[in-house]
C-alpha cells in the first residue's frame, strides 16, 4: 500500500511539472514577467533589460532570416577515456542529451543574416553547460572550413563554462584545431563576427571566440580566461564589482562592443555587409 | 636497492644503454630499434610501479631541470631576450636565441623558480599576458630569421588573477596559439613538467610535441579537477587518473609524438642523463623536419592538430 502511494505521489509531481509556467522571475529585479512577454522581448527583462539566457533555438530564430536556417550539425559525442568521477561521463552525456534535446552543446547551419550568407554556430548552455569536448570542436571547425569554402561568412555565439574536463586533453586540443581552421577564413578574407553570452570563460574564450574580426558582447555577461572562484581562491581577496563582466571587458579594451540583444541582429548584419566581399560591389 | 619488480627495466636499460654504445661506436642507425626499446621501457615502468599521481609528484619535484636549466645544458651561446615591448618583463616566461647542434634556434619556455625566492619571482611559472606577448614576439623573430622554434612547457597554468583577466589572459592565449600555429619553421614544444591547460597550449602548437615521461599534460590540474568534480581537492589523486595525463596516455591519443626517457626515480635524480635524452630527442625531431619547406611545415601543423579528437557521425 504505502509503496503504491509513493507510486501516485511521483506521478502527481511529474504532471504538475508538465503545466507552462506562465510567469517568469527576473533575476536581477525580481520583477514577475508574463512568459509570453520575455519571449517577445527576446529574454530581456522588459522591466530592468536584464539579459536573461537566451536558449539556442531561440537564438537561431533571433538571428537568421526567416527560413534560410539548414542545419549541418549532428556529431555525437563519444567516452574515449572511460572517464568517471562522481558518476560516469557515458551516464552524463545522456542526462544531458535528454536536457538539451541535442546531441551535443552546440548546432549550427548555413543560413543567410541579413541577406549575407553565412555559417551560423550557437553553444548550448543546456547541455552540461556549454563546455568544449571533441564534438564542439570539431562542429566549430568544420563550421568554419564549409563557410571558407562556400565564401559565407562566419557568426558564432559563444555561452561555455570552457573546455569538457571529461574529455581532458582532447578537449583541450579543441582550442588549437579551431583556431587553426581560423586560418582557412583568413586566406578567403571572410567576415567573422564572435558573440560573447553570458557565460563565457576558459578555453572557449582563450581560442576561437577571442580571435573575431568584430566581438560583440551582450551587457552583463560574465566573460574571461579563468572563473571568478579560482581567481578569488588564488588571490584570497574580494573581486572588484562589475569584474569580468562585458563593460569590464569593453573598458580594458578586449570587445568591439557591448550591445542589447534587441539590437543584436542589426548590428551583426551591418558589420557582415560592411566586411564580406561580395557585398563591396554594392556599396556606393 | 633495486627490488624484485625492477629487475625488468634494468635489464632493459643496460641493453638500451649497450645498443646505444653500439650505435655510437659503429656509426649504424639504431634510432628505430632504440626508439622501440625506449618506449617498451616507459611502458614496463608504468606497469611495475608509478600511478598517474605518482607521475604528478615527480613532474613537481624539486630539482627537477627547468627551462633555462635545459637551455644551459643543451645549448650554448644562449641570449635572454627580455619584455614583451608593450608593458613589462614576465619572469614566469623566458626566452631568446641559442645555438643548439650548431645551429641557432630561437626558444622559449614556462620559468619554474629553483628555489622558493625565485619561485615567488617567477610566479610559480604562472605567465601573465605579457609572459605570452614575450613569447609571440620570440615566434616573431623566428619566422622572420628562418631559426627552428623551440618552446619548452613547464606551468601549472597561465595565471588566474585580477591584473592578468584586466590584460585579456584569455585573448593572449588565443593569439598566441594563433601565432604559433602560422609560423613557417620547424616548430618543437617539449613538456619537461606540468602542461596546465591553455596556459601550456599557448606555447604548445608545435610540428612535433615531445614530453618527459613523467610530465603530465592536461585541461585542468588534478587539484582543480578534483576541487570541480569531487567538490574535494583532496582527490586529486582521483582526478589524476581519470584525467589520463600521463605521457604514455597522451601518446596513445595522439596529442604527443615522443616521450623522452627519464632516468629511475624521475629527472631529478639525474638531471644529467635528463638533459642528455632530451639533447638527443630535440636533434632528431629537428631532423625529420629538416626536409620540410615553409609551407609544408605551416600545412604539417595544421593536419596534426586538425585530427585531434574523438567522436561518431
Amino acid at each position: 500500500m504505502a509503496l503504491e502511494r509513493l507510486f501516485r505521489r511521483r506521478r502527481a509531481q511529474g504532471e504538475a511539472r508538465d503545466i507552462p509556467e506562465l510567469w517568469v522571475k527576473c533575476p536581477k529585479c525580481d520583477a514577475q514577467i508574463y512568459k509570453k512577454d520575455l519571449e517577445t522581448n527576446l529574454h530581456v527583462c522588459p522591466k530592468c533589460a536584464h539579459h536573461l539566457r537566451l536558449p539556442a533555438d531561440k537564438r537561431i530564430e533571433m538571428l537568421a532570416d526567416a527560413a534560410s536556417f539548414e542545419q549541418i550539425t549532428g556529431l555525437k559525442p563519444t567516452d574515449p577515456l572511460g572517464f568517471v568521477d562522481t558518476e560516469p561521463y557515458s551516464r552524463r552525456l545522456e542526462r544531458y542529451k535528454k536536457e538539451a534535446g541535442r546531441p551535443d552543446a552546440i548546432v549550427g547551419g548555413r543560413c543567410s543574416i541579413g541577406g549575407v550568407e553565412s555559417v551560423l554556430l550557437v553553444m548550448d548552455y543546456a547541455f552540461a553547460g556549454g563546455s568544449m569536448g571533441s564534438v564542439v570542436g570539431e562542429e566549430i571547425t568544420r563550421g568554419i572550413e564549409l563557410a571558407a569554402e562556400e565564401n559565407r561568412a562566419v557568426v558564432i555565439v559563444s555561452v561555455s563554462g570552457g573546455a569538457r574536463m571529461q574529455e581532458a586533453a582532447l578537449s583541450l586540443m579543441q582550442m588549437a584545431k579551431t583556431t587553426l581552421a581560423l586560418d582557412r577564413l583568413w586566406a578567403k578574407r571572410l567576415p567573422y563576427v564572435s558573440i560573447l553570452t553570458d557565460p563565457t570563460t576558459g578555453g572557449v574564450t582563450a581560442s576561437f571566440a577571442a580571435l573575431a574580426d568584430v566581438i560583440l558582447a551582450e551587457p552583463g555577461a560574465l566573460i574571461g580566461f579563468a572563473g571568478p572562484r579560482v581567481i578569488k581562491q588564488t588571490i584570497r581577496q574580494d573581486l572588484p564589482e562589475g569584474f569580468q563582466r562585458s563593460e569590464f571587458l569593453l573598458k580594458h579594451g578586449m570587445v568591439d562592443q557591448v550591445i542589447d540583444r534587441r539590437k543584436l541582429k542589426e548590428t551583426v548584419t551591418q558589420i557582415l555587409k560592411l566586411l564580406h566581399p561580395r557585398t563591396v560591389n554594392h556599396a556606393r | 636497492m633495486p627490488n624484485e619488480s625492477e629487475k625488468p627495466i634494468e635489464e632493459l636499460e643496460a641493453k638500451i644503454a649497450e645498443l646505444e654504445g653500439f650505435a655510437a661506436s659503429s656509426g649504424v642507425d639504431l634510432s628505430d630499434e632504440l626508439q622501440v626499446l625506449r618506449e617498451r621501457l616507459v611502458q614496463l615502468k608504468s606497469k611495475t610501479f608509478l600511478s598517474r599521481w605518482e607521475r604528478v609528484q615527480l613532474a613537481r619535484a624539486p630539482g627537477r631541470p627547468t627551462t633555462l636549466d635545459v637551455i644551459e645544458g643543451i645549448m650554448t651561446e644562449f641570449v635572454e631576450l627580455y619584455g614583451d615591448r608593450t608593458f613589462g618583463e614576465d619572469p614566469a616566461v623566458v626566452g631568446g636565441l641559442a645555438r643548439f647542434e650548431g645551429s641557432s634556434v630561437v626558444v622559449v619556455g614556462h620559468q619554474k623558480g629553483r628555489d622558493t625566492k625565485e619561485n615567488i619571482r617567477r610566479n610559480f611559472a604562472m605567465p601573465h599576458p605579457e609572459g605570452y606577448r614575450k613569447a609571440m614576439r620570440l615566434m616573431d623573430l623566428a619566422d622572420r630569421f628562418g631559426r627552428p622554434f623551440i618552446a619548452f612547457i613547464d606551468t601549472p597554468g597561465a595565471y588566474p588573477g585580477i591584473s592578468a583577466e584586466e590584460r585579456g589572459q584569455a585573448w593572449v592565449i588565443a593569439q598566441s596559439i594563433q601565432r604559433m600555429a602560422r609560423l613557417r619553421v620547424p616548430a618543437v614544444a617539449i613538456i619537461l613538467g606540468e602542461g596546465g591547460s591553455g596556459g601550456a597550449l599557448a606555447i604548445g602548437v608545435g610540428n612535433r610535441v615531445l614530453i618527459l615521461e613523467n610530465a603530465w599534460y592536461s585541461v585542468i590540474s588534478p587539484e582543480s579537477c578534483a576541487a570541480i568534480l569531487w567538490r574535494d581537492a583532496k582527490e586529486a589523486a582521483k582526478a589524476a587518473e581519470a584525467l589520463k595525463l600521463s605521457a604514455p596516455d597522451l601518446l596513445s591519443l595522439g596529442i604527443v609524438d615522443r616521450i623522452i626517457p627519464e632516468p629511475s626515480g624521475g629527472a631529478h635524480r639525474n638531471p644529467a642523463a635528463t638533459l642528455a635524452h632530451i639533447k638527443q630527442a630535440l636533434a632528431a625531431t629537428l631532423s625529420e623536419l629538416s626536409s620540410l619547406s615553409p609551407e609544408e611545415l605551416f600545412e604539417d601543423r595544421y593536419h596534426r592538430f586538425r585530427g585531434l579528437g574523438r567522436y561518431e557521425s
